[in-house]
């Protein structure tokens, strides 16, 4: 299990549901023809390594962020800026990388540090505070950023869908460079979350979830608290910005509403907590679930909401509109904080019987 | 062993006022960077009347995290409610709004705040025993919960009112300002004012010259003592949340009136400032936290006149100003 840095996901089903998830991400090129289905398999791809980043701040230090989506905006912005000013080359995409992943590991440090100044309560609201100012910043900084329009842009050669790769007289199939970037965007999400899985599982992971349990005591103990928490800060926007590369690669467009807007945010919480917090393995459950019910359960929304209008009832038709559906998520966010706090993941290792490893807390 | 004599006056509390000049300091340094003073007087009772909406929002959040340790980042909610439920008065009643009568118009104003008040503060009931009773000192569950609860509660407000801005025009009397001179101060400010000096002396009186008022600051300052003494601090606690989400919702209306429109999500703009303002002032503090809606308020009119483009940016330096000056707000009133 050395992939899994000796920490499998602990339940037959889990570990069953995993493998279906990942083997239909790996088909789903094959399998559901059409660009809706493909949109939404690399959606997932994104979102698990973005939900999975904040896991690690989350779950694993128990601090919340309300910054992570600056990050992802930042990975995002900095690509689509790069490939929009120096023209589609690869050249273009190493400076995005280049210049992004840094800037949001700086700017994670600076918050870290700042944060550190003053009491631990403040970390949450001024993670609000910082990511809506740059929200504003960057719709106002128009000549770079593009505004509330963002920047559109074009890939490189290779990755377009005009490049046939493999004709479909061969194989039966076309893979063109649309299918391409698919996979490169699913290989650096998965290769991203094993990463994540391996940093939560290393001596330093466990420090982390000492803070989680008792800050005092793992001061106590000699940790330099203030040092992990830090790195752990700089670790996770690491991962979100290069999230943030991947959704803007795949998109060819950054704008405020795809990356930096704070419904998304929601959205990261919702999935991790659904999924289980403090478990990574959560992150690919939350947004697995969470992205289907976005873009599938709206369509059946909109049938019931239809239903019952047609059906003279009064507020339902309002409730059950397929843009109200953040509600119903709102209410199961809430259930399941109540509920069951480990989310899906932990219900479903500590249904497995193996309590003695089960994630109780 | 020293004797104390009998005569010496008990040890007073050193009066911090370096938090209360700097506002002053603040209005006058602007003076001559904005140079005409008719323009800085404008420009000042602006923020004023900014400071007073933003105050009467953000007092109870500050009172509710200062007593009982919670994180209520649903807050900006009872905003929202408030306004809307504000509309249910003011949309039927519009021909009297238009009346230029003061009198008339306020028989509609007063009634409207009293409900919006009134819903709100109800609404407050159901969120502390819901969402927050079961979570009590766990930080990350109450900022999960009451997020959750942000959210549900503004998809109930698009469900119920739908996606649309509402306009809710100023009522005739108040339109229009003042004019002293070459300075004209708009009419609404002055109310806003007025109502928030109200709000901020009846919340101060209670706090200083009650029985009431001496628990709540009491069980600030250590909720387990008075606990130990015998009180029961989650009704007190529960009497706080409801009158904070009233004074939100009462905020909420003044707020309404004050953009002329409501909108389900304007208590996420809103909220973002609420939260720069309680961390300015201090957790828990009231008076902290009026200094730093002044203040919030202030950059804002006054940035916005000479640097317009840093309206938001410009809150969070002062946040980092403030903090690095006092790392636990202006006044730092609990121990946590």
């Amino acid at each position: 299990m050395m992939i899994l840095s000796g920490d499998p996901p602990r339940s037959r089903v889990l570990t069953l549901v995993l493998v279906l998830v990942i083997l239909a991400l790996v088909a789903t090129p094959f399998l559901f023809p059409g660009a809706k289905a493909l949109n939404v398999a690399a959606k997932i791809c994104v979102f698990a390594a973005l939900v999975a980043s904040y896991d690690l701040l989350l779950g694993y230090t128990g601090s919340v962020s309300f910054a992570h989506t600056m990050f992802y905006g930042i990975g995002s912005y900095a690509i689509a800026i790069a490939l929009y000013g120096m023209g589609p080359n690869w050249g273009a995409v190493a400076t995005g990388i280049v210049v992004g992943l840094p800037l949001a590991a700086l700017l994670a440090l600076a918050i870290g540090l700042f944060s550190l100044r003053v009491a631990a309560i403040f970390f949450a609201m001024i993670t609000l505070a910082v990511a809506s100012a740059f929200q504003v910043l960057a719709s106002q900084l128009s000549w770079l950023t593009g505004g509330e329009d963002g920047r559109s842009f074009q890939l490189p050669e290779l990755l377009r869908p005009g490049t046939v790769l493999i004709s479909k007289n061969l194989m039966g199939f076309e893979v063109n460079g649309r299918i391409l970037t698919y996979y490169l965007v699913f290989a650096v999400s998965a290769l991203m979350i094993l990463a994540l899985l391996r940093v939560v599982n290393s001596p330093f992971g466990r420090v982390l979830q000492a803070i989680r349990e008792n800050r005092f005591r793992a001061e106590a103990l000699g940790f330099r608290t203030v040092f992990h928490l830090t790195y752990a800060n700089c670790i996770a926007a690491l991962v979100a910005a290069g999230a943030g590369i991947l959704n803007a690669l795949w998109l060819r467009y950054a704008g405020p509403d795809t990356s930096l807007s704070f419904s998304i945010m929601l959205d990261i919480l919702l999935m991790v907590v659904i999924g289980g917090m403090g478990t990574i393995y959560g992150a690919i459950i939350g947004a697995t679930i969470f992205i289907l019910a976005q873009n599938y359960l709206q369509s059946l929304m909109g049938v019931a909401s239809k239903a019952a209008s047609e059906a003279g009832l009064p507020l339902l038709p309002g409730l059950l509109h397929p843009d109200r559906w953040l509600l119903w998520l709102g209410l199961l966010f809430i259930a399941s904080v109540y509920f069951f706090p480990t989310g899906v993941v932990g219900r479903l290792r500590n249904a497995g019987g193996d309590k003695s490893t089960g994630n109780s807390h | 062993m020293t004797e104390l004599a009998a005569a010496d006056p008990l040890p007073k509390p050193k009066r911090d006022i370096a938090p209360i000049l700097l506002p002053i300091a603040v209005a006058l340094v602007m003076i001559p960077l904005i140079g005409s003073p008719s323009t800085w007087l404008t420009l000042t009772a602006a923020s004023l009347a900014m400071g007073m909406m933003i105050f009467i929002m953000a007092s109870g959040l500050t009172l509710v995290f200062g007593l009982m340790d919670v994180l209520n980042f649903g807050h900006g909610a009872f905003i929202a409610v408030g306004a809307y439920v504000a509309t249910l008065v003011l949309a039927p009643f519009a021909a009297s709004l238009q009346a230029d009568s003061l009198w008339t118009n306020l028989a509609v104003l007063a009634p409207a705040a009293l409900l919006s008040m009134a819903v709100s503060g109800a609404l407050g009931l159901i969120v502390e025993r819901v969402l927050i009773l079961p979570v009590y000192g766990q930080h990350l569950k109450q900022i999960l919960m009451t997020t959750g609860g942000l959210i549900v509660a503004e998809q109930t407000l698009y469900a119920v009112w739908g996606p649309q801005i509402i306009p809710t025009p100023l009522p005739t009397s108040l339109r229009g300002s003042f004019i002293l001179g070459d300075v004209a101060i708009a009419k609404y400010r002055v109310l806003a004012t007025l109502i928030g000096l109200a709000v901020f002396i009846a919340i101060q009186l209670v706090l200083n010259r009650t029985k009431l008022g001496l628990l709540i600051r009491a069980g600030v300052e250590n909720r387990e003592m008075v606990e130990a003494l015998g009180y029961r601090i989650r009704r007190l606690f529960l009497g706080v949340f409801m009158t904070g989400s009233a004074l939100a919702g009462l905020g909420g209306v003044m707020w309404a009136l004050y953009r002329e429109q409501v909108h389900a999500s304007m208590s996420d703009d809103l909220t973002v400032l609420i939260f720069i303002v309680v961390i300015i002032g201090g957790l828990g503090s009231i008076g902290g936290c009026f200094i730093g809606a002044i203040l919030v308020a202030m950059i804002a009119n006054y940035g916005g006149f000479l640097v317009p483009k840093l309206a938001l940016v410009s809150n969070i330096l002062l946040m980092v100003a403030i903090l690095m000056w006092r790392p636990r707000g202006l006044y730092a009133v609990t121990s946590r």
